[in-house]
């Protein structure tokens, strides 16, 4: 028996496609990735029609998929995350049906329970052997961690395994496992190894991201959770790193062991597993050349599926167990919502990913974020989408002071008592609308474009089209 | 308090907004080096529009105008001085007709403003070979000298010499600097170390400058700040110390004696003196009498 199909042509012919199905793809070989692309025009190429595409992110490269839209290959796309560049074109409104956005808890939950059931899932594998196994730690196109690409494997109807590195049966240290897989193609090449991971992720040299970055250390530092056994999470940005940076120089300073870093893995997080800041990373996905190396060669460095991840469908998920988090924002308002789906204009431009559910299991969900980007303020009277609401986010890092969710009563007196410059989050609004003025109104159009669906599956925000002058 | 003052541009906005949260005690807005001439009127617009509408509490704004040998530093003088800088630094401060030039047109035009006489102070740059050579004249020449400040930059320029990271060319003009300045009774700041990746080299500098009497230090990066305030801020051992020796003079008082020893050494008026600056120094910075 053999499951390896000679093309792509041939296994979207042998899946038992059908118009009005689900494909489904994941994120793992990002900006770099081919494989949605190849697999997309083949089916626009043999006739469907009406196809939802469920993909844990699209990013720019993904930008093909905007002429199957318009060309009614493409009728339905659920994801986690959608860059600016498919983003933009669903603000103006190129789809008939609204994109469903989850996160990455809520999408594997979804799949779990069969509410959003896939037809096929599409797996690129930077190595897989003649029957399927498969993993992303070898090969020229590695990305490390499989982590979202488990429960379309498990619970798609058919699963196709896409490869640029076809080995020898068996392949010995595989992610996802043959039982689950159904075909296997082979092909040139499934990414850009550039697009892929980077190769270093730098922290920030801008003076008022570090200082940001040094804020959001000393709150954590004086959270009372920075103890051992701390658990931490954080994101690849400039100031999210220094701070991670920081982090660990207070955490050897005071001699801390900690139980985990999670998340999507950097560089640094790997140092701060080397230098014994950490027993352990759980990772769902690579972010660089070093956590790809690291999660190859160090047995503490453990790949988790998105279920495991974040799934409240879940016995249990890592998130629940996590300490600190930091994340990002583009909006916040004066009730702590986060918004990182739309920019200031109100397009799409990313997406929840982990962000509502590391905040909702997270006991410390940080923001750090400038006082204004260009010239606009961060601080809202109401965001423009809810991404997160703001009972799962406890303090707010500007360069011009820290707002404390008004529920932590305790942390703030903590962090007062410390000498941080803790603001009102209402007088950080006004500070900075000093500067900046208070911007516009953002136009709002009358069509839903989007649905936010919260990790729970309720229906959190909707998103609407900008109308276009 | 001025342990650390840092310069910026004034015609860069983002980093004008974001001054007083990059730690420093007082911040620098630079009309003179970071712009050029075509640039002069727009950097003076920002750098007043920046004074007028946004809120600095916790840091001292001093402004680089021109030298008064251009065209601009009367022009500079008009546009802030309605905002009360903390001091004006008047770079090229060669003797003390410099300093009472400047002196002169800012009396005028607080006169103009109705302000009191001296709301403003003046710190003079001494960068030239003739201004450390006047450097005592300049520092008591008016009321409004506040500081002098050593620009080595220029200074090493002028004396043509090369500047270095270890600083032999400017040891003379350094010491001269703050014998003149505590001889006229001002404080007196040192120049930036302008290397921004020598972590290391800025805490030898700025260890170096406290050690010869400097009030505090300048810096061109915002990296610098953190080691040139803990370098002049006091240590615990120098803040209890302190308060050991105020305890010790108190207890001398209540038992009517005129001197009295502290660990074998006399106390007298300036280790007073030090030690009530520094309680004053400690207690702005809330830092507590240790145990």
């Amino acid at each position: 028996m053999s499951k390896v199909v000679s093309s792509i042509k041939e296994v979207v012919q042998l899946a038992g496609l059908k118009d009005g199905m689900t494909v489904s793809f994941h994120h793992h070989l990002r900006n770099g990735d081919f494989v949605l692309n190849m697999v997309m025009e083949e089916i626009a190429q043999q006739g469907y029609k009406d196809i939802n595409v469920n993909a844990s992110s699209l990013f720019d490269v993904h930008v093909p998929i905007l002429e199957h839209i318009k060309n009614g290959v493409v009728t339905g796309i659920a994801a986690d995350y959608i860059a600016a560049g498919v983003g933009r074109a669903i603000s103006q409104g190129i789809m008939e049906k609204p994109v469903q956005f989850r996160t990455h808890g809520g999408r594997p939950r979804d799949i779990v329970l069969g509410n959003t059931p896939i037809d096929v899932a599409f797996i690129a594998a930077p190595t897989a052997d003649t029957m399927g196994n498969c993993s992303g730690k070898y090969g020229k196109s590695a990305c490390g961690s499989l982590g979202y690409a488990f429960a379309d494997a498990m619970f798609a109807k058919k699963v196709v395994v896409i490869t640029d590195n076809l080995v020898p049966y068996p392949l010995q240290d595989f992610s996802i496992s043959e039982d689950w897989v159904d075909y296997v193609v082979q092909v040139d090449a499934i990414g850009n190894p550039k697009g892929i991971v980077s190769g270093t992720t730098q922290i920030t040299r801008d003076p008022v991201g570090l200082v940001m970055a040094s804020h959001a250390a000393q709150v954590i530092a004086n959270s009372g959770l920075l103890k051992d056994g701390f658990s931490f999470q954080t994101g690849a940005g400039g100031a999210s790193l220094a701070a991670a940076k920081f982090l660990k120089d207070i955490m050897l300073e005071r001699g801390i062991q900690g139980s985990f870093g999670l998340g999507g893995i950097t560089g640094y997080m790997v140092d701060m597993l080397q230098a014994g800041c950490f027993r352990n990373l759980m990772d769902v996905q690579c972010f660089d050349l070093k956590a790809v190396e690291s999660i190859r060669t160090d047995p503490r460095h453990q790949e988790i599926s998105a279920m495991h991840y974040a799934s409240p469908a879940s016995r249990s998920a890592v998130v629940d167990s996590l300490d600190v988090v930091i994340l990002g924002a583009t909006e916040i308002d004066t009730d702590f919502n986060v918004n990182v789906h739309t920019d200031s204009n109100g397009y799409i431009m990313g997406g929840s990913g982990g962000h509502s559910d590391t905040a909702a299991g997270a006991k410390l969900s940080m923001i750090i974020a400038p006082m204004f980007r260009a010239r606009l303020p961060i601080v809202t009277d109401h965001v423009t989408c809810i991404s997160t609401p703001g009972k799962d986010i406890d303090v707010l890092v500007t360069q011009g002071g820290i707002a404390v969710n008004p529920k932590n009563v305790e942390l703030t007196a903590n962090l007062k008592a410390a000498g941080l410059p803790i603001v009102d989050i209402h007088e950080l609004k006004e500070k900075t609308e000093r500067i900046t003025g208070t911007p516009a109104k953002l136009p709002k159009g009358d069509r839903v474009v989007a649905e936010v669906i919260s990790r729970d599956g309720e229906l959190l925000d909707r998103i609407y089209n900008v109308p276009q002058k | 308090m001025r342990r650390s003052m840092l310069f910026l541009p004034g015609n860069n906005p983002n980093m004008l907004i974001n001054g007083n949260c990059l730690g420093s005690d007082a911040i620098i807005f630079d009309l003179e080096d970071a712009v050029s001439p075509a640039e002069k009127d727009a950097a003076r617009i920002l750098v007043r529009n920046t004074m007028r509408y946004m809120d600095f509490r916790g840091c001292e704004i001093i402004v680089r105008i021109n030298s008064i040998d251009t065209a601009y530093w009367q022009k500079d003088i008009d546009e802030i001085m309605p905002y009360k800088p903390g001091l004006v630094l008047l770079p090229k401060t060669g003797s003390a007709a410099d300093a009472l030039e400047a002196d002169r047109y800012m009396t005028e035009v607080e006169q103009k403003l109705g302000l009191p006489q001296n709301t403003v102070g003046l710190m003079p740059l001494i960068e030239t070979a003739m201004g450390v050579e006047n450097a005592f004249a300049i520092a008591s020449s008016t009321k409004r000298v506040k500081a002098l400040f050593l620009g080595a930059e220029d200074l090493t320029a002028d004396l043509q010499c090369k500047r270095t990271k270890e600083g032999r060319e400017i040891e003379y003009a350094r010491t001269r600097l703050v014998v003149a300045a505590r001889a006229a009774g001002v404080d007196v700041y040192d120049t930036p170390f302008t290397d921004v990746n020598d972590d290391e080299g800025i805490v030898t500098d700025a260890q170096l400058a406290k050690a010869l009497g400097f009030t505090g230090k300048a810096s061109i990066s915002p990296r610098h700040v953190e080691v040139i305030n803990a370098v002049f801020s006091p240590t615990q051992k120098e803040v209890d110390y302190a308060y050991e020796v105020m305890d010790a003079i108190e207890l001398a008082k209540s038992q009517g004696k005129g001197a009295i020893a502290l660990h074998g050494k006399m106390i007298d008026a300036p280790i007073v003196t030090r030690a009530q600056q520094t309680i004053a120094m400690a207690q702005a910075l809330g830092m507590e009498r240790g145990v």
